[in-house]
């Protein structure tokens, strides 16, 4: 390969980047946005917030994407640049898987916690954000973690699209070379240590909210004890 | 927003025909996924390194990386080794393939909630080594992960469209097909938008009640 082949690969890593990024927060903002909603006093709310989960989850990403990209134009008027078309679908889509994260966590804190709110009469929002949160947050990060992959891997979606992401730009590269093998190694190695650096920051980020809420990251001391019985008799061990 | 009914019943034609090849990728894509996760999970409890790491990093690394990449590995690299088959093929072994991985965690995590008495005691009856693996573990381990297995057969149903990338007409490949030869893209592509929706509803509520009679 060419030094000019290997700069429109950097290129696409470049775009992938952006895209992972720019979706990655708005998948966040929804997900705790869905997902507090979801556990509001109102019905309303929390009927609304559960059907936007069901809908976006429904649906797959690549047909959410084609639809942000052939149906938003001429139904409303108006059409975004690629980048934050993409965006908008992929950030939707997962933001809707994120949510029953952040709901399963918010679900997960213990009841004593919130009544002891109420008790000290914090109001639903200063009981979300000073004792909920907190508490859930650290609790999120590795099911986030792997959510984070997946939207990784969905980045490449946009390519079909005509983006010149990394998977659009390893297509751009077999038609140069009219030979496939090479590139589309290299191209899954580059996602791959993509994907390693993003757990590897994920972990960190696990153990430092886990230190501010006084746990360490594998909290469940009697899981590993399960696992090393589990292993120890015929299964030869792993 | 204009919404035109005679593209929808001009549609549907092609729809049952991209129905039909979506729902065949899904069942094959998910026996192939069931059988090769098995198939990874019981060769990570071979007591060997020689074994255990490779298996372990390949699976990790299809884990990793977008199965449309991969797609697009299977469908132009294979042919330059000499092997060639039809862009449905490709896509079904690539989709079940890339699912295999997932499922192999399925596997063993259930493989490890098999009590461990039921390992004692097919060693107090002097079991062979494959005896206590059909009769014993696995019967026992493959009830508890039915329910999560069904996720990722929900999961792969959202992945097929993926396919229309190697020239598969599934679903989306047909809706986008129409819309490029009527230039009508909101009714197709909002039928099949709906179209899975509505399908992986219902198959999360059988889903559902699978998981309650397993259960009780």
């Amino acid at each position: 390969m060419t030094s000019g082949l290997w700069e429109l690969v950097l290129e696409g890593v470049w775009v992938t980047v952006q895209l992972l990024v720019l979706s990655a927060l708005l998948a966040a903002a929804v997900s705790f946005a869905v997902g507090i909603a979801r556990t509001h006093r109102l019905k309303v709310v929390r009927f609304l917030a559960g059907l936007y989960t069901e809908v976006f989850r429904g649906t797959s990403a690549l047909v959410m994407i084609f639809w942000v990209f052939f149906v938003l134009p001429p139904a409303f008027g108006w059409q975004l640049v690629p980048l934050w078309a993409g965006t908008l679908a992929l950030g939707l889509t997962y933001g809707a898987y994120g949510s029953e994260i952040v709901r399963g966590a918010l679900a997960a804190v213990d009841p004593a916690q919130r009544e002891g709110g109420i008790a000290l009469s914090f109001t639903p929002a200063q009981r979300m954000r000073l004792i909920m949160l907190p508490q859930a947050v650290p609790e999120m990060i590795p099911p986030f973690s792997n959510l984070l992959i997946e939207l990784l891997k969905g980045t490449a979606l946009v390519s079909i699209m005509g983006m010149g992401d990394l998977a659009f730009s390893a297509n751009l590269v077999r038609l140069a070379l009219q030979e496939s093998a090479e590139i589309y190694t290299y191209v899954l190695l580059i996602y791959f240590v993509i994907a390693f650096l993003l757990t590897r920051i994920m972990r960190g980020l696990e153990k430092k909210l886990k230190a501010g809420v006084g746990k360490k990251p594998v909290p469940d001391p009697d899981l590993d004890l399960k696992r090393a019985e589990t292993t120890g008799v015929g299964g030869g061990g792993v | 927003m204009k919404w035109d009914w005679s593209a929808v019943s001009d549609f549907m034609p092609y729809f049952w025909d991209g129905l039909l090849v979506t729902l065949q990728i899904l069942v094959l894509g998910s026996l192939i996924s069931f059988v090769l996760g098995l198939v990874w999970a019981l060769l990570m409890r071979v007591p060997s390194r020689w074994v255990t790491w490779p298996v372990g990093g390949v699976t990790e690394f299809v884990r990793n990386t977008p199965l449309l990449v991969q797609l697009f590995f299977l469908f132009y690299v294979l042919p330059e080794w000499g092997v060639t088959f039809s862009a449905l093929t490709t896509g079904i072994f690539a989709i079940g393939l890339h699912y295999s991985t997932y499922t192999m965690q399925v596997y063993r995590a259930g493989i490890e909630a098999v009590p461990v008495g039921q390992w004692e005691a097919a060693t107090a009856l002097n079991l062979p080594m494959r005896r206590t693996w059909t009769a014993v573990i696995l019967p026992q381990a493959v009830r508890r992960v039915v329910p999560a297995l069904g996720n990722y057969v929900i999961s792969m149903l959202k992945d097929t469209p993926l396919l229309m990338a190697i020239t598969v007409l599934e679903m989306l490949g047909e809706a986008r097909l129409f819309s490029q030869q009527h230039f009508q893209f909101t009714e197709p592509l909002t039928v099949i938008g709906l179209a899975f929706i509505v399908i992986s509803y219902l198959a999360s509520l059988a889903l559902r009640a699978l998981e309650r009679r397993l259960v009780h």
